[in-house]
């Protein structure tokens, strides 16, 4: 049975989907966390959440709307933020509600999809159909390659906006393309550990990975490495066993978490915070 | 001899005060000139607007020739060390991250080794930035602001809150780039005797600017001298 699972293509696809959405995280979370944002995906996969209903009420492809409703929401909150100086966790907060709250009143009006709302609300990798992966590994190369084309940029603005500014880096354009790319991410990671535990992916590993006291390359290392351990070791874990891959994927995430936490405290890594 | 800064008539107006007014002063190739004045002279508020951070002003600011609000080619010639640095303090970059995060172009590694060794960092490179004393840190951030050739360095009161051996040693590094490697430094400091002994050109600057010339001229004149002492023990009596 344990060796067999190997063999069925959903479970290829699964893998090979959750790896691709495990990199694509932890490097845009990353961004994300050391910005002060780490809710921000979080946020965001609510703000999908009115999309995927209004794609459902339409009898649209649930995720084309998100896509739509989340890189909207995205660009618009930031725009808020700049123009009317709200705090960072403010904007989250509202983004957050008025996602949840625009997808349950449409919900309401359609008389409720309950089966097919609580797979994305939960994530279905197992489901993850061939189109869906080959777009999931699409969207992956894609907002990677950018990531490197502008990776100075993006580091140096999130180090320190100010000084990025000085240097000539277009600060704000940076802030838009980081934003634009996390909606991508999110709704393309919606698939792997739903609505809910997005956020989980997007920052659980990157706090582990900063506590090794490493530098940003050999950071976004470790935090892909353990996402990937916990997204591939989660989703076989999760069929062997029975149990919902998302709760798992996020429960291994924590354990290595906890882990490095004691290593920390153990002393046997000398990280310095 | 070529100015390639000019200020003239820089007035910024906040809602309820002018930060500066009417200011306007050059500053030649080679110059190290200090900028003096007590909390609230405007200082930032005229290094922001020299850097293109704040651009609600009026009157025109030229980096070599050129109005800067036509064009932002300058910020490729100007190295910027702030204040005070400020970064997530567990944020994962190494000091040779920190230092290529101001490349604009990939520099061959030697170029950055020796920049780190010149400021006395090279053996700190792989520590993370978070880990490093302020006075070490600042060097890292002159390093940054060194690594493209620079021809103008700007200092915003660099050494607030550090240790007087890392300040002596800031203090000499400044010294050696401007005389040896000509690089123009304009640096803003409450430090008088450091502005004495280092700087060339002194701009005293409290909201107006009262005076500007030679470093000589205005710690010569014991007029001078008591009149800035004056505003700025007003401005430290205000505070208090």
């Amino acid at each position: 049975m344990s060796l067999e699972i190997l063999t069925f293509s959903f479970m290829h696809r699964a893998i090979i989907s959750g790896i691709a959405i495990a990199i694509l995280c932890s490097v845009i979370g990353l961004f994300l966390v050391l910005r002060r944002y780490s809710l921000f995906g979080d946020a965001i996969a609510h703000s999908s959440f009115g999309g995927i209903a209004l794609g459902l009420m339409a009898g649209v492809y649930p995720l084309w709307t998100a896509y739509g409703v989340s890189l909207v929401s995205a660009l618009v909150i930031t725009k808020i933020k700049e123009k009317y100086d709200i705090s960072g966790d403010a904007s989250i907060a509202v983004l957050l509600s008025s996602g949840i709250a625009v997808g349950l009143v449409i919900v309401g009006i359609s008389g409720g999809f309950t089966i097919d709302i609580f797979s994305f609300l939960f994530g279905s990798i197992l489901l993850v159909s061939v189109n869906e992966t080959i777009l999931i590994l699409f969207l992956t190369g894609i907002i990677l390659i950018v990531v490197l084309l502008f990776y100075r940029q993006l580091l140096y603005s999130t180090f320190n906006e100010e000084q990025a500014k000085v240097s000539g880096i277009p600060v704000e354009k940076i802030n838009y393309l980081i934003v634009f790319m996390a909606g991508l991410t999110v709704v393309t990671s919606i698939q792997l550990v739903g609505v809910l535990l997005i956020s989980a992916l997007f920052v659980i590993p990157n706090v582990t990975a900063i506590m090794y006291g490493k530098g940003f390359k050999q950071t976004a290392i470790l935090s892909i490495s353990f996402s990937i351990f916990s997204v591939v070791v989660g989703i076989l874990v999760s069929y062997i066993f029975n149990i919902t891959p998302a709760g798992t994927i996020v429960l291994l995430s924590i354990g290595l978490f906890a882990v490095t936490m004691g290593i920390k405290s153990s002393g046997l890594l000398s990280i310095k915070n | 001899m070529l100015n390639i800064v000019e200020i003239d008539h820089l007035t910024v107006k906040y809602p309820d005060v002018k930060a500066l007014d009417d200011v306007s002063f050059t500053v030649k190739k080679g110059d190290f000139l200090g900028i003096i004045g007590p909390n609230g002279a405007g200082k930032s508020t005229l290094f922001a607007s020299m850097l293109g951070l704040n651009t609600k002003y009026q009157g025109t600011i030229k980096f070599f020739g050129e109005d800067i609000k036509k064009s932002k080619d300058y910020l490729k010639e100007i190295g910027y060390v702030p204040q005070k640095p400020i970064f997530e303090k567990n944020f994962p970059a190494t000091v040779n991250d920190v230092v290529r995060m101001g490349l604009r172009k990939e520099s061959d590694e030697n170029k950055i080794d020796e920049i780190l060794q010149q400021l006395w960092i090279h053996e700190s490179s792989k520590r993370r930035i978070g880990e490093l004393s302020g006075g070490q840190q600042q060097r890292v951030f002159i390093a940054k602001a060194l690594v493209n050739n620079p021809k103008i360095l700007i200092l915003d009161e660099p050494v607030t809150g550090i240790d007087q051996q890392s300040i002596d040693l800031f203090y000499s590094i400044l010294r050696e780039l401007n005389s040896k490697q000509k690089i123009t430094i304009i640096w803003s400091s409450h430090d008088l005797d450091a502005v004495n002994q280092l700087a060339n050109h002194v701009a005293c600057l409290n909201r107006t600017l009262f005076f500007h010339g030679e470093s000589d001229e205005f710690f010569d004149n014991d007029e001078l001298v008591k009149q800035y002492s004056e505003a700025s023990m007003q401005e430290h009596m205000h505070r208090h």
